[in-house]
């Protein structure tokens, strides 16, 4: 993430923008959400209260719609999140296989973090390269055409850059 | 405005880009440069060509050359011999792009384009997205413009809505309803606010058409919802859009952004008093906020959640004021009809289903990927003919339309022609534009799981019948595929199936158990080879299957054994080894370590 060096009072202050941009707008609620999402990486408690003091919205509204959507996460990601496709043209050529391995070598389940705060495993869906199916996701970088073997030796390159 | 001698396309939609497209680009920049060439050639960034298997996509003009696969590594040859030198660098060009005599065909001669008819994708892979100028020197705005000085008043908003009417457009999202009545109903409501919006939330598994048409021609989307705008009385539109889309809201955003600057979008549009604005709003992840009512709650800013029609958008819709909602692939085809007429729409397709449909194909077929075809084209043509077939010489079980709301067609119905009432006959649907191909090695009962187990996830709980029915659906199947099924699961499958979609409230609930039932009614024997032999046909439900060492292959190297965790794999170095299956736990460990391919699971 590229705000982890920043402190929660330096984040609130970039979020203020957000707020201030949406604040009037009719449904202005989601892009505020969708802002903290962004800058500070998750939708946790203190960030539902902060969003809620600055629009008059209540905790339980916002809360709601935090845990609505599958974009909202109410703890902070690892620094990698692994987004294994499990749309129905990846299934179809194998990823429930590949996601597996995925498990194993990380020793996590779906939807959680590794406790070195290094990955966090989810399942997508379809994020669109069909042609290249099975494929995953590690942040922004996209893999394709894989098979369970491929799985160790992609998430050793992340390792050892750390 | 400069004339350029070759242009090179590079393909930038999601599926390129991810296979490199953007260092491809940067690399002919590079190497244009380096030759002196940046005068005579220029890179056009495009969207999707639709052959995604074969990306990253360059295709070089004049000649039309077709290179498929492209590495960083291949076009300093692409630009030292073709663009320098004149020669087609044929051994990187795509297979099919050469005849037997070596020549390279046109790329509408090419088999995956001939059959194609190409309206909504028309400019993808063509102009370059981010440059609205591309899209005017295409026609772009012209249906706009004609709409506002040849249709005036009333009268002439009526002609517009009427021509849509006649063209027997129907609605691309999966639904099916007559666009232009759409058009009409929201018309019809007094109000000094309306609004536009348009259904970008492309949820199926599998299904990437809107994306590629916003990726690759965002304009004609803002065009047609202006035309709308205008026919029906609106100042605002918004697009509600995937944010796992980052491509297409970013095009998205520069062709806003453009056609404000050009007077297209805002006050006073071509001068005239007629005001139209656009903006966006980004889906976070709901499968159900493609459902409109839930779609149009989530742009409100709260939950996406369904509510009970009537009174349905056209009448109250966003923030309560009459909402016209059409999906993307149906935008796409407006500004062409306005400027060919009703009749050269109709003309294409069957008696109720008019014009062309984008599919997405995927999953076991040689050529993945984004097609367009007349209505009516059956499915063997779309599948064998257009897709190539499917890959490692396997058979071909079934296609699977329509998402999680469709179904699963047997190779009985592969003749039959693609249109919105006869995939609904045969137990499918239309939907919006998902084709997944089996093989033989896939499981029905595991794929119909697979598809409720993504409605129980996506289910947003808000009804009875689709929150608690569809998991006790899902728990049936997980009961089947584990072994445990018993005679009368099928039946109460069948039930539950039947209750759920009469009662559920939205679309998504209603059907839901479509996967199932055509699952049920095409491979029936499939589920009962799971509930009285404990098998599973296509070798995938793992608590069924039995591993089992060819003594043929074997070597006897020992490898599998003294990797087995439960000491289920016995034999002496040299012979054959033997697996017991009432030791064995079936975790697959020996599969993988094996090197001569000898254990197989049954």
């Amino acid at each position: 993430m590229a705000n982890e060096n920043k402190t929660r009072s330096e984040l609130f202050k970039e979020l203020d923008k957000v707020i201030e941009q949406w604040k009037d707008e009719p449904g202005g609620l989601l892009p505020i959400m969708q802002g903290a999402q962004d800058i500070i990486g998750c939708v946790d408690e203190e960030v539902q209260q902060y969003i809620s003091n600055a629009t008059g919205v209540p905790v339980s509204t916002i809360y709601g719609i935090a845990t609505f959507y599958s974009l909202f996460t109410l703890e902070a990601n690892g620094k990698y999140t692994i987004g294994m496709c499990l749309g129905t043209a990846c299934y179809v050529r194998g990823s429930q296989l590949v996601f597996e391995e995925l498990m194993k070598q990380l020793d996590v389940e779906a939807g959680k973090t590794t406790p070195d705060g290094l990955f966090t495993l989810t399942a997508t869906r379809c994020i669109g390269c069909c042609g290249l199916a099975p494929a995953m996701m590690i942040n922004d970088d996209v893999y394709g055409r894989l098979v369970p073997s491929d799985v160790k030796g992609i998430l050793d390159k992340y390792r050892q850059m750390n | 405005m400069e004339f350029y001698r070759s242009q090179v396309l590079v393909c930038t939609g999601t599926g390129c880009t991810s296979s490199g497209s953007k260092d491809i680009i940067a690399e002919f920049e590079a190497r244009i440069k380096e030759n002196g060439l940046e005068n005579e050639v220029k890179v056009v960034h495009t969207g999707c060509f639709g052959l995604c298997e074969t990306g990253p996509v360059v295709i070089v003009y004049p000649e039309g050359a077709f290179y498929s696969h492209i590495k960083v590594t291949d076009v300093a040859r692409i630009v030292s011999e073709h663009l320098l030198k004149g020669r087609i660098v044929r051994d990187l060009l795509y297979t099919h792009s050469v005849d037997e005599d070596d020549r390279i065909r046109s790329l509408d001669d090419v088999s995956f384009y001939k059959k194609q008819k190409r309206i909504a994708l028309r400019n993808c892979g063509v102009i370059n997205p981010e440059a609205i100028d591309e899209y005017i020197a295409f026609d772009g705005y012209k249906a706009l413009e004609k709409c506002l000085f040849e249709y005036t008043g009333d009268e002439g908003r009526d002609a517009i809505i009427d021509t849509i009417i006649k063209s027997g457009l129907r609605g691309r999202g999966g639904g099916g309803f007559p666009t232009g009545l759409k058009w009409k109903f929201a018309k019809a409501p007094k109000s000094d606010i309306k609004y536009v919006c348009c259904n970008a939330d492309e949820g199926d598994p599998g299904a990437f058409m809107d994306r590629s048409v916003l990726e690759g021609d965002p304009h004609a989307v803002l065009e047609a919802m202006a035309i709308a705008g205008y026919c029906i009385g609106a100042q605002q539109g918004y697009i509600y859009v995937r944010a796992e889309y980052p491509i297409a809201v970013h095009r998205l955003r520069i062709a806003i952004n453009q056609a404000r600057e050009y007077g297209l979008l805002g006050n006073n549009i071509f001068g005239t008093d007629f005001s139209f604005d656009i903006d966006l709003r980004l889906g976070s992840g709901a499968f159900v906020c493609g459902e409109e009512t839930a779609l149009l709650a989530s742009i409100e800013g709260g939950r996406g959640e369904p509510r009970p029609r009537p009174p349905f958008p056209a009448v109250k819709g966003l923030f309560g004021k009459p909402t016209l909602l059409n999906n993307v692939e149906t935008y796409a085809n407006i500004c062409q009809i306005i400027l060919n007429g009703a009749d050269w729409f109709a003309s294409m397709g069957t008696e109720k289903s008019k014009g062309t449909k984008v599919f997405a194909l995927g999953g076991k077929i040689v050529n993945t990927g984004l097609v367009e075809i007349p209505m009516g084209t059956t499915l063997r043509e779309v599948i064998f003919d257009i897709g190539g077939g499917i890959p490692n010489g396997r058979k071909f079980k079934a296609a699977q339309t329509g998402g999680p709301s469709g179904g699963c067609i047997p190779a009985s119905h592969l003749d039959t022609p693609i249109d919105y009432d006869n995939l609904t006959a045969i137990g499918s649907m239309m939907g919006s534009g998902g084709m997944i191909v089996m093989d033989e090695d896939n499981c029905m009962v595991n794929i119909a799981k697979f598809f409720l187990e993504f409605t129980v996830d996506e289910s947003c709980g808000k009804c009875p019948p689709c929150r608690i029915g569809t998991r006790r659906m899902l728990e049936i199947l997980e009961k089947i595929t584990s072994g445990n099924g018993e005679p009368e699961d099928l039946d109460k499958l069948e039930k539950l199936a039947t209750n759920i979609k009469a009662s559920a409230l939205c679309g998504l609930g209603q059907t839901a158990p479509n996967p199932v039932l055509s699952t049920l009614r095409y491979f029936r024997d499939e589920y009962e080879a799971h509930i009285y032999e404990h098998r599973c046909p296509a070798g995938v439900c793992k608590a069924l299957l039995n591993y089992h060492i060819d003594p043929e292959k074997c070597k006897g190297c020992s490898l599998c054994a003294r990797n087995c965790p439960v000491g289920a794999i016995t034999g002496e170095i040299k012979k054959p080894y033997v697996i017991d299956n009432a030791k064995c736990i079936k975790c697959g460990a020996c599969i993988e370590k094996c090197k001569f391919g000898a254990i197989e699971r049954k």
